[in-house]
């Protein structure tokens, strides 16, 4: 493998030739905060909160997907940057419900987890949230599309590696949802193989264990969840 | 998998109503037309849907099956298209064209009236399945706006153009009666111009595209031929650079540069595609060409394909376009037959064969990443570049895509020379462009003239504005902007209307009278945008999401001011960290009309009601 010298925030590093630039940097131990990606899976480039800025490119590109290069000279930390990644990570905590208190990943959850990094301490959007629908129909494990960010790392886990591609995505827009086979409930899918494997990728509460003890519990049981979604709904 | 096929095959509805269990044989039929291939999974989706009139679970279970396809991988793809059908269909189905001339001439409001009066939302259809209702993003017939299209479930199609809402409710009363609906086909599109300029639609209005010998007589294919025999590949690239010709498919790259690029590519198969997903809303220029004289862009294609190495192509069309695919189709079959296409054509060594891939109805589709998944059967959703087509595209091969328009002008370059294609034109904007007007002008139609043309020229040609005096022209579709008043004298090129912050698109322009809302027109376009994301990355699912919100807002009267420095901020997201050029383009018609008219944007918020009265008479487009 070619050995390849590159700058980043200022700091000359060394990188492989076919490395992302999210990798050189992770190996530097210079901090990008990401949310779609993660190692092992195909890189999607979809939530854009890796983007970075690289000399010669006027608009910031994603550091998961963009590989590096011998000689790039690159910034990850500008307020330019902060800013894009704050309002990227308000737009998403806007578009679905994410109430931490009475979510099954509270303390445990990686939008939270960013939201704190970038010191978010309030949404400037108005609250989209529309009401959608809990699946709890398979046996261990349950779906609550109300806490996707519709990131596809169960997708891609499904494919990539459980090789069942359970998952996909289905209509597009503010209408994608996360599906299992022919948009059946979760119980009823022949693919499936009850691996778990999406559940343990999934950053948020939208893929949860039921019953599990406070890993993907979090302080409300599932009773009291759906309880409480009930509810809202009245 | 046994356990898989069971279930597939288990009715979910009572059998008879199950359309798998019903025609099985037939769903066998289009399989082995298309040869079981996964990657023309689209093609047999509108094949089967063609047949039973929509796609229930079953039926995609089992073309799940037979495709070896993961199931929600085809429930992922039907469900993207918007031309896919996932419930039954009403016995009739309208469906209102909510393009851009069609919304400024009243369709979206028309749309809202049929919603009030039948109690249905559009997409939906009435609880006794006697009419469903739709929307359309343009059917490329703006000289018709408003237009409606009364389908039967006989797949029988009426046209209706300027009606009023009651003249609507009253033909669909009659036509769920029983009553045949009278109606009128698509007319022809109106070319006008002078003939002295032409290049892309020289042959267009004297020959019958269906009959191959006329077009023959008029030159169509002797050019293909001399290149392949008199030309080495390095020639024809050399001349396509030399005539200084860019993608006309709106970014204006040299297509020269993109030729070489394909040319020294590597392996040994290539591909050709020819992009003709005209989805911006008021452009029909691209359906006149490929309606009206479909051998020059295949001949164009052709050439491409010996100058770059290739041996197939692909056209895409869009769904929309049901002429367009037909008689590309027939032109394809028709010069296969003569020779002059398909293998050794005109006796040479050289072999290029062209099929046409028909969309569904997705905008995005016209984003050559996500045409690319389309054509191999997937959802339309963009990918990250680099790799760029040339490098890695259809099935990882080196794939070289332009516009149907860029195609056209192929021959003309070869046929002539460079040095001739330059005269017309500007120095850096060579050639010709082809614009499709509509909106406010006395004659819709498609024009083209020289590079350079100022937007007062166009309106001669279009004779003058109607309704009021001139106020903008929208170019570019929802990824543009406009072109204000101010700026009527400038010469239209892609640097002049990148200065004035908008973009040459594809050559879709639609003529504001001084009585029009821009915000009302910017809010259109943001809701054009918002429906046509393929929700992949962020800014622009959940960006566009917001931004329309906040335009809701204002054109209802509850806007506040620092409302206006979000809805920037919000823009700006979009452009600089979206993922593909639909995302960061989506803003451009709010940004433009923020530049220009920024006041009326400050009347709306300020008097809480709209100054022109547009956006207070309700309906959503």
């Amino acid at each position: 493998m070619k050995r390849i010298q590159l700058t980043i925030n200022g700091q000359a590093v060394t990188g492989l030739a076919g490395q992302t630039l999210l990798q050189v940097a992770q190996q530097h131990q210079i901090t990008i905060p990401t949310l779609c990606n993660f190692a092992g899976l195909s890189p999607l480039g979809a939530c854009r909160v890796c983007i970075v800025e690289v000399a010669g490119y006027p608009r910031p590109l994603p550091a998961c997907a963009t590989a590096a290069e011998q000689g790039m000279v690159v910034n990850t930390e500008s307020e330019r940057l902060l800013n894009a990644r704050r309002m990227i990570v308000e737009l998403l905590l806007a578009e679905r419900n994410h109430t931490c208190p009475v979510c099954v990943m509270d303390g445990g959850c990686e939008l939270q987890a960013l939201a704190k990094l970038l010191a978010i301490d309030h949404v400037r959007y108005g609250f989209i949230a529309p009401q959608l629908t809990v699946d709890i129909s398979q046996a261990r494990f349950g779906i609550d599309h109300n806490r996707c960010i519709l990131c596809r790392r169960c997708v891609r886990v499904c494919d990539e590696v459980e090789g069942a591609h359970t998952w996909d995505v289905s209509a597009r827009g503010a209408s994608s949802r996360i599906i299992s086979d022919l948009a059946e409930p979760w119980g009823d899918s022949a693919t499936c193989t009850g691996c778990g494997k999406c559940v343990q990728i999934c950053p948020t509460g939208a893929l949860f264990e039921q019953g599990a003890e406070k890993t993907r519990k979090g302080s409300l049981g599932l009773e009291r969840l759906l309880e409480w979604r009930g509810r809202r709904n009245r | 998998m046994n356990i898989q096929k069971e279930r597939h095959s288990a009715p979910r509805v009572s059998d008879n109503q199950t359309a798998a269990s019903m025609m099985t044989p037939d769903v066998e039929d289009v399989l082995e037309i298309w040869k079981h291939r996964p990657d023309a999974l689209i093609e047999i989706l509108h094949a089967v849907q063609i047949r039973y009139g929509w796609l229930d679970r079953p039926l995609l279970g089992r073309l799940a099956d037979e495709l070896k396809l993961p199931p929600s991988l085809v429930y992922g793809v039907a469900s993207f298209y918007h031309a896919f059908r996932l419930e039954p269909r009403g016995q009739q189905t309208c469906t209102v064209c909510t393009g851009t001339s069609c919304h400024l001439q009243g369709g979206s409001r028309l749309l809202h009236e049929l919603e009030k009066h039948f109690k249905i939302h559009s997409g939906t259809t009435t609880a006794d399945g006697t009419l469903a209702l739709k929307k359309i993003r343009c059917l490329g017939a703006c000289g018709m706006a408003p237009l409606v299209r009364i389908e039967g479930n006989n797949g029988r199609a009426s046209f209706h153009a300027d009606m009023h809402p009651e003249q609507i409710i009253k033909l669909l009363q009659d036509v769920m009666q029983g009553a045949p609906p009278a109606g009128t086909t698509l007319l022809p599109v109106d070319i006008y111009g002078a003939v002295h300029s032409r290049i892309v639609l020289e042959n267009c209005s004297n020959q019958d595209p269906e009959e191959l010998s006329r077009a023959r007589a008029a030159g169509a294919y002797a050019t293909l031929a001399r290149a392949v025999q008199e030309m080495t590949p390095e020639d024809v690239c050399r001349q396509i650079t030399a005539s200084g010709l860019r993608g006309r498919g709106g970014a204006g790259y040299p297509t020269g540069t993109k030729w070489q690029m394909v040319r020294e590519g590597r392996g040994k198969h290539k591909y050709v595609v020819a992009n003709g997903d005209e989805g911006d809303p008021g452009a029909f220029m691209d359906r006149t060409l490929m309606e009206c004289d479909p051998h020059r862009v295949l001949e164009g294609m052709a050439i491409a394909g010996y100058a770059v190495g290739a041996a197939s192509g692909f056209v895409y069309v869009r769904s929309e376009y049901p002429l367009a695919a037909q008689r590309l189709r027939e032109a394809i079959a028709q010069a296969e037959t003569a020779g002059v296409l398909g293998r050794h054509l005109s006796g040479t060594g050289f072999s290029f064969n062209v099929r046409v891939r028909i969309g569904a109805g997705a905008f995005v589709c016209g984003e050559e990443t996500a045409l690319m998944a389309s054509i191999m059967g997937r959802r339309g959703q963009p990918v990250i570049r680099p790799p760029y087509p040339p490098q890695k595209g259809l099935w990882g091969h080196a794939t070289l895509i332009n516009n149907v328009e860029t195609f056209a002008n192929i021959v003309a370059i070869i046929g002539r020379g460079s040095e001739q294609f330059r005269s017309l034109g500007t120095a850096g904007n060579s050639g010709t462009k082809v614009f499709s007007i509509s909106g406010d002008v006395a004659r819709v139609g498609v024009v083209e003239v020289p590079l350079g043309t100022t937007m007062r020229e166009l309106l001669t040609l279009a004779g003058g504005v109607t309704g009021g005096g001139f106020k903008a022209a929208q170019t570019g579709g929802a990824s543009g902007g406009c072109i204000p008043a101010s700026h009527i004298d400038l010469p239209i090129d892609y640097e002049s209307l990148r200065g004035i912050g908008t973009i040459m698109g594809s050559g879709g322009l639609v003529v504001l009278n001084d009585q029009r809302c821009m915000v009302d027109v910017a809010r259109f376009f943001m809701q054009f945008c918002c429906d046509e994301s393929c929700g992949k990355c962020t800014p622009c699912r959940a960006g566009t999401q917001q931004a329309l919100r906040i335009l809701d807002r204002i054109c209802a009267g509850r806007g506040i001011e620092t409302e206006l420095l979000q809805l920037e901020e919000l823009c700006h997201l979009m452009q600089e960290t979206s993922l593909c050029g639909l995302g960061m383009a989506a803003p451009t018609p709010v940004l433009s009309t923020l530049r220009w008219y920024r006041t009326e944007y400050l009347a709306h918020i300020r008097a809480g009601s709209c100054p022109t009265g547009v956006c207070n008479q309700g309906g959503e487009s």
